[in-house]
């Protein structure tokens, strides 16, 4: 479903991000990419998400090669994408209902699905009470989780998480996770960025590990081994 | 965009102007500066304009006739100046004609009145006042009177050479000068709306990369801001008109003054009327629409393309 082949991302010869990057990743898969900070991790994903190009090699989501779709396409390929980021990236002058919302009135749908769907994902995660709250009214746990309900209202094939714990207290940790891996349940493929050891030691699933833009280890039952 | 996005955009453009509140509102003032800018320029011209008309009405050259040249030779030059091209009207003043409006005009001087009847006979000459069709054109016709053979009936040509040579360059100047300062601060003040509603686009620019993230399309990211910015010019233009028909209500004949850059012909009369015709504020009242429509259309269009611009550099795909 997703395949890089051979990439390699360099912003100058002394900072290489990615080097010689190959690995598939299959439908429902979950997958979690570790890495200190800095290993490249993030980059990775921008790639996937068309947000950066690479300087050589192809990353293909399906049979799409991401940097040859055109610009007025790419949004219709970035709607099957669920994002969900460490700083959260919500909309600040949009409530959380409006910020949900929002994702479903750029893809187009019409009135009457977005006032169906958006409160069952709120449902989902927990926050049908606060769906009129800003996100300056709500805590990190909060906003994270209007995050992942604003990821997987558009039913994405692949949910792309960066560091989605990282700012959050450990039983915030545990909801989200147990959020991320209920969505992989339903179906999607869910690929978690993260260096949190417990997070990835108690999930047994795939495990990608990345050092200084290589990687060096891929396993299927991983642990966090750094 | 489908229609149901059409209107969303139209919504969420009011919405976003709302709950940005301030800085619409210091965008809309700095719009209304520029718009007022444009509009006092757009007036200035009107009223140098109609100044000048009437500077270039006023000019003429006048021919004084001998006491004793006879009227057919002068009503002859007449048919001869009126078949000149470069000439617009030629005026003959009779002797008698003469004499009767010099009476009219000193009618309350009794010692004039007594000299003249002591005098017993009309010691006023008859005379032409010739308009030309364009100022440029009094020396052609003075230098064709010179040499025409009925140059012998003339007593004196007076045609104030220097006054229309100064009044024509002081036209052109005007001229040009008002052009140059009306586009230099034209731009001017365009620029300073143009990078207002930059910095306030620039707020947004983390919004932008989001909306762009979660699959919104770039029109449909765009047309909100270009929404805003509309509302935003149509408030401005609004604002400028009530603030440039403030100063023209309260003082109508005065202010036009410090509107004029040149005004050497308000020999106390009041300033609407030696600049003839129109005041400002008749001219702004049946012109309301067109003025208005003017202003509307520079501020929509000022503001939808600098919102246009400002946007695009946020909306770059494939770095």
């Amino acid at each position: 479903m997703i395949y890089f082949d051979r990439v390699s991302k360099v912003y100058s010869q002394t900072s290489v991000a990615l080097e010689d990057v190959s690995f598939t990743i299959e439908p429902q898969e979950f997958v979690s990419v570790v890495g200190q900070s800095g290993a490249g991790k993030s980059t990775l994903l921008k790639l996937l998400l068309a947000e950066e190009s690479p300087s050589s090699g192809k990353v293909f989501f399906e049979s799409l090669d991401m940097h040859k779709v055109r610009n007025a396409d790419l949004p219709k390929v970035r709607r099957r994408m669920g994002v969900v980021f460490q700083d959260y990236k919500l909309l600040p002058t949009k409530t959380a209902y409006e910020n949900i919302a929002f994702a479903m009135e750029a893809a187009g749908k019409g009135e009457e699905e977005i006032q169906q769907d958006v409160p069952q994902v709120l449902e989902l995660v927990g926050l049908m009470d606060k769906a009129w709250h800003f996100p300056s009214e709500l805590s990190g746990g909060e906003l994270q989780r209007v995050a992942i309900a604003r990821a997987i209202v558009n039913r994405p094939d692949v949910i792309i998480a960066d560091e989605p714990t990282g700012n959050l207290d450990p039983i915030n940790t545990w909801e989200i996770i147990n959020l991320l891996e209920k969505i992989n349940e339903l179906g999607t493929t869910v690929i978690l960025a993260t260096h949190d050891k417990d997070v990835i030691n108690s999930l047994k699933r795939r495990v990608i590990t990345i050092e200084k833009g290589k990687i060096t280890r891929d396993e299927k039952r991983g642990r966090y081994v750094l | 965009m489908s229609l149901i996005q059409v209107k969303r955009t139209i919504r969420q453009g009011f919405i976003n102007f709302w709950r940005n509140g301030w800085v619409s509102v210091a965008t809309v003032l700095i719009m209304v500066l520029t718009l007022f800018m444009v509009g006092t320029l757009f007036f200035s011209n009107v009223v140098l304009t109609s100044a000048l008309q009437q500077v270039e009405s006023k000019l003429d050259v006048s021919v004084d006739f001998k006491l004793d040249a006879p009227e057919e030779d002068i009503l002859a030059l007449k048919t001869s100046l009126e078949s000149f091209g470069e000439v617009g009207k030629v005026e003959y003043i009779s002797r008698d004609e003469a004499l009767e409006r010099f009476r009219e005009r000193y009618k309350d001087n009794a010692l004039i009145t007594q000299s003249l009847d002591e005098i017993g006979t009309n010691p006023l000459p008859a005379s032409f006042n010739i308009k030309a069709k364009d100022p440029e054109n009094y020396g052609t016709i003075s230098s064709f009177l010179k040499n025409d053979s009925s140059f012998q009936i003339i007593d004196e040509i007076r045609e104030n050479q220097p006054t229309i040579d100064a009044i024509n360059s002081m036209i052109s100047s005007a001229r040009t000068s008002g052009l140059t300062s009306t586009i230099v601060l034209s731009i001017i003040a365009v620029l300073v709306a143009f990078n207002t509603i930059r910095l306030a686009i620039y707020t947004s620019r983390d919004e932008i990369s989001i909306m762009r993230l979660v699959g919104a399309s770039h029109s449909y990211i765009r047309a909100p801001f270009v929404v805003v910015g509309i509302i935003q010019g149509f408030l401005a233009s609004i604002a400028a008109m009530v603030i440039l028909w403030l100063p023209l209500w309260f003082n109508h004949d005065n202010v036009l003054l410090s509107f004029v850059p040149i005004f050497p012909f308000a020999n106390g009369s009041s300033a609407s009327e030696s600049l003839g015709g129109p005041n400002l504020l008749n001219y702004y009242f049946s012109n309301f629409i067109f003025i208005f429509l003017l202003l509307l259309a520079s501020g929509i269009i000022l503001g939808s393309i600098s919102s246009i611009i400002a946007t695009r550099r946020y909306l770059k795909e494939h770095k």
